[in-house]
């Protein structure tokens, strides 16, 4: 009932709006057909790319030490070193291409939202469609978790956890996981409910089926368009979360640098003008947020029957 | 309605007494307290009288009751760092929180409205469509790193404004505010902005969204047959509606507000609570990072109930009935 933040908006949005329309061509085709929702996708698939492919494409390991250059630390964007290479976006203090950090720190911050949001998308489907299917004492113990959790902002679950347990690539995940799942079990909760009351549920039910098929087979691939539009812009979040944390120093290790710690790295050259080690990695993760963001932002509109023209 | 509060009421003590539960389980029962609650730094004296006063000798049901007991008087354990009780530390810094979230609250509706309200009269015009794709950039920028480019600008590249900290301050009845000086202004302008462009761009959103529904609804058509100016039916007519929904938001907003705080704090060394709790953490100072968790709770606990009975008061379109579940 009392919820807070962003999400809730966008969440009580496409559970009121997302109702499955049209095949998924259609919805495909809707969604290129708006210029910023194809640069979104085009954002999306590049730094997916760059993500996975950065041990090839980076000019260097920046985790190798002995391939690091002492001597060129602290160059500008476009500098070229002593030693001949050039450094199109600069180095940091210990002589690292901030280029090869902002690929590897991709890879890590993507690793760490993705899965994130793959685990808490699982946990709270599971749980939106056993309240649904259940009802009852079932559906009153989970939804009253989901109400208190929701009521409280998510960045102060994710940071309250990670001061107990400490820093980790697996405890972040946990955090992210533990403020996400909520939202999902709401939305999956909301659209079921809807789908429960159809006739080709007590069809199912009349052929005694199992509970777990009916759920499984029936109910959740039902639920999945409103559900869809909501872990889209979830992704968005979870890697702005992952950021976040590892900003204020409670995140992923520094064994370990996700976009976030590069910029919280670079924030204390900012004063002294070296701008770069903060700038592009913030640019990098700008660029997969907008993109994610344009393409959830379309999708909504696609999937919501109320705004049809 | 008296019903409706009194079980609203209800739910929020039960979510209170949760989060103490869950705390002691944490700190008690799972963790060691003594690790925990006692300094490391302390003479073997010193702990000992620390045990005896929190009963870490005795059964943990009795430690519950006096855990229960001090938490009622207001004793959250002492800092590690600073030696004073931990809630009296946080609570000298609740009012720069409190005030940087009220100042970017107030950006946030001054701006965001007005501009939501014309991408919702002109959803398919470059103004409309340049509003909202100004909202996505809005929330899809990280906050913190927002605010180090704010420093990178303002402070760095132009020299206009402070970096950081509070500025000059003037006492109000008592507390130290720094939106009253003009220096303190200056310090306390970046730090708003920072923490209310998000907001801003979700009360856009609500805005246009609220917009695009009111504008269709015959009251509005009617309007305009009358031949009112459009000015007066976007004042009196569209705003007047849209402000209900958005009243709400912002008011459970203000709980997100004070929790992202934490960042904009960290960034602008604004010393509020939450650059309190990260220093914390980086020091182990954990009674205070308790005694965080707790007060926190309990504001944001208290701010929704506010919030929703506000709401129930104000919308008479709301039922109190559907609302018992």
């Amino acid at each position: 009932m009392s919820d807070t933040a962003l999400e809730t908006v966008t969440l009580e949005e496409a559970v009121l709006d997302a109702k499955p329309r049209g095949s998924l061509r259609e919805v495909l085709t809707a969604l290129f057909e708006d210029r910023l929702a194809f640069v979104g996708l085009i954002l999306v698939l590049l730094t997916a790319f760059a993500a996975l492919a950065a041990p090839w494409i980076a000019p260097q390991n920046p985790y190798d030490l002995a391939g690091l250059d002492i001597l060129d630390g602290g160059l500008a964007p476009g500098a070229e070193s002593p030693s001949g290479k050039v450094y199109w976006l600069g180095t940091d203090e210990q002589g690292r291409d901030m280029l090869s950090a902002i690929l590897y720190g991709l890879r890590i911050s993507l690793y760490v939202a993705g899965l994130a949001t793959l685990i808490a998308l699982a946990i709270g489907m599971a749980m939106g469609i056993i309240a649904a299917y259940f009802g009852r004492i079932t559906e009153t113990i989970i939804m009253r978790v989901v109400d208190l959790q929701l009521g409280f902002p998510s960045i102060l679950i994710a940071l309250i956890l990670l001061a107990v347990l400490g820093r980790g690539v697996d405890k972040v995940i946990m955090a992210l996981v533990l403020s996400q799942w909520a939202y999902y079990a709401r939305v999956v909760r909301a659209s079921a409910l809807v789908e429960n009351r159809k006739d080709y549920i007590a069809a199912a039910q009349c052929l005694a089926l199992s509970h777990r098929r009916i759920m499984a087979r029936h109910l959740l691939p039902n639920c999945l368009p409103p559900l869809i539009v909501v872990a889209t812009v979830q992704i968005a979040h979870a890697i702005s979360l992952e950021a976040t944390l590892s900003f204020l120093g409670v995140g992923v290790p520094i064994t370990e640098p996700s976009l976030g710690l590069l910029i919280s790295n670079g924030y204390d050259y900012l004063l002294s003008g070296r701008y770069w080690v903060a700038v592009f990695p913030g640019m990098a993760l700008l660029l997969i947020i907008v993109g994610v963001n344009l393409v959830g932002d379309r999708l909504r509109d696609v999937l919501n029957p109320r705004l049809q023209r | 309605m008296l019903v409706y509060m009194l079980r609203r009421l209800g739910q929020s003590v039960l979510a209170i007494v949760a989060m103490a539960v869950i705390v002691f389980v944490g700190v008690y029962a799972l963790g060691n307290p003594v690790d925990i609650l006692i300094s490391p730094e302390a003479t073997q004296l010193d702990m000992e009288a620390a045990v005896q006063r929190l009963g870490l000798d005795k059964p943990l049901w009795e430690q519950f009751t006096i855990y229960v007991g001090n938490v009622l008087h207001g004793d959250l354990g002492k800092s590690f760092v600073y030696g004073t009780p931990a809630l009296t530390l946080i609570l000298q810094r609740l009012p720069a929180t409190l005030e940087l979230a009220f100042v970017a609250l107030a950006l946030s509706v001054l701006f965001g409205v007005p501009l939501g309200v014309i991408a919702g009269l002109k959803p398919d015009t470059a103004a409309g469509r340049s509003i909202m794709a100004g909202s996505i950039l809005g929330f899809s920028l990280p906050n913190f790193w927002q605010g180090m480019m704010l420093i990178l600008v303002f402070a760095v590249i132009l020299g206009w404004l402070p970096a950081g900290g509070r500025g000059t301050m003037v006492s109000v009845l008592g507390v130290e505010l720094s939106v009253f000086t003009a220096d303190g202004l200056a310090h306390l302008i970046l730090p708003a902005l920072n923490l209310a462009l998000f907001k801003m761009s979700l009360v856009i959103r609500l805005a246009r969204a609220a917009t695009r529904e009111v504008a269709l609804q015959d009251y509005v058509k009617f309007a305009r047959a009358k031949g009112l100016s459009e000015r007066r039916i976007v004042l009196m007519h569209i705003l007047k509606t849209i402000m209900i929904p958005i009243t709400t938001i912002l008011g459970l907003e203000l709980a997100s507000m004070i929790a992202f705080g934490i960042v904009t704090e960290t960034v602008f060394s604004w010393p509020g609570m939450g650059k309190l709790l990260i220093d914390s953490i980086n020091l182990l100072d954990r009674p205070v990072i308790v005694a965080y968790l707790m007060l926190t709770v309990f504001l944001i606990v208290m701010i929704n109930l506010v919030v929703d009975i506000l709401y129930a008061v104000l919308d008479p379109r709301i039922s109190l009935k559907d609302m018992t579940a």
